[in-house]
């Protein structure tokens, strides 16, 4: 596989939390996203409880795969940002290292200079704590989530009104 | 690829509906959407044309339950399955934990569904995935339809390894969960081996 798995682990997390909530405030951005390329949100700050975040997710995945592949076409490595201007609200998307997107959802409080500027502070210290994960994903395996094998009757369950 | 969060105690899978054009990939979707409880379920998403043809994707959010204390989260999506949209669709592969490939049964279709099946492979390979290894389940959809090739001649050609198959009858819901259930089944016995 391309990819090791991407497994998240409480001290992590927490790191990355921080990180996410500094950016929000520094940036002075409504909200801020960390969402893993395969559309699965890590974290979130700000007012992440007024959207619905699942959909955002996956759709923000969906444009920079979809991004990412006319760079391929044009024979580019990678975009590594983009931006979206609306009338009320912007994002701002970049990637952190190659498999995380962190996007940020600003308005007219902020301006795009200031939240490119501190993207670019959250981004290295963000690629650092993806780095050692994914070396921690290759050296060291997660345990069994579910501690055992998996029953008929566990999927069932999971169906099951 | 699934991401386990030991912190959040949450596990997310990503699950691709794969399958010729019009073989009812979406309607698969739909189905499952329409019949899973409300709080177990997200807003689905088609990014489709204006003849709700899809375009790039269409995405369903479940969150089922907990399998022992680990909350349980399936991304469905499907593919474009219009020969033309090939790139779209190796986009959509990028990541997947298991794959659904529905098959058109009437006879018309048999070409397009070997032709989309190849096509699955080898978008496949080029991501450094190979089928034969990767959580896979079919279904014979539209086995409701006149003029329909037997289970066991679409098996045959389409189903060499011999993976899970069902008979489906996506409008009606025939199949549908059953189709769901053993993929989601697969998936979660291979991360317990991945973890």
């Amino acid at each position: 596989m391309l990819n090791p798995q991407l497994v998240m682990y409480d001290e992590e997390l927490r790191q990355i939390q921080a990180i996410s909530d500094r950016l929000q405030q520094d940036s002075r951005a409504e909200t801020i996203l960390l969402v893993d390329k395969n559309g699965q949100l890590i974290a979130a700050s700000g007012n992440a409880h007024e959207l619905d975040t699942t959909s955002l997710s996956s759709l923000v995945a969906g444009n920079v795969a979809a991004t990412g592949g006319i760079a391929k076409l044009i024979k580019e490595d990678e975009f590594t940002g983009q931006f979206h201007e609306g009338k009320g609200i912007s994002i701002h998307m970049s990637l952190v290292g190659r498999r995380v997107i962190l996007v940020v959802l600003f308005n007219k409080n902020t301006t795009h200079g200031l939240v490119r500027l501190r993207v670019k502070k959250a981004n290295d210290e963000l690629n650092a704590i993806f780095e050692a994960l994914a070396q921690k994903a290759l050296t060291s395996p997660a345990p069994d989530p579910f501690g055992g094998a998996i029953t008929d009757e566990d999927i069932d369950n999971l169906f099951n009104d | 690829m699934s991401f386990i969060n030991y912190s959040s105690r949450e596990i997310n899978c990503k699950l691709v509906y794969y399958g010729p054009g019009l073989c009812g990939k979406t309607t698969n979707l739909q189905y499952i959407y329409n019949k899973t409880r409300p709080e177990a379920k997200g807003k689905m998403i088609s990014l489709a044309t204006e003849t709700e043809r899809t375009l790039f994707f269409d995405f369903l959010p479940l969150s089922l339950g907990e399998i022992r204390g680990f909350k349980t989260r399936f991304h469905l999506y499907t593919v474009p399955g219009q020969v033309f949209y090939d790139a779209s669709r190796k986009l959509i592969l990028k990541g997947v934990d298991g794959v659904c490939f529905v098959a058109d049964s009437q006879m018309a279709r048999w070409d397009a569904n070997i032709e989309s099946l190849d096509n699955l492979r080898q978008n496949l390979n080029e991501q450094g995935y190979s089928l034969d290894k990767l959580p896979y389940v079919i279904q014979y959809n539209k086995r409701d339809l006149p003029d329909v090739v037997p289970t066991a001649e679409l098996s045959q050609t389409l189903n060499p390894t011999g993976v899970p198959e069902f008979d489906g009858v996506a409008t009606t819901g025939v199949g549908v969960f059953d189709t769901l259930k053993a993929l989601a089944k697969q998936v979660l016995a291979e991360l317990r081996k991945g973890a």
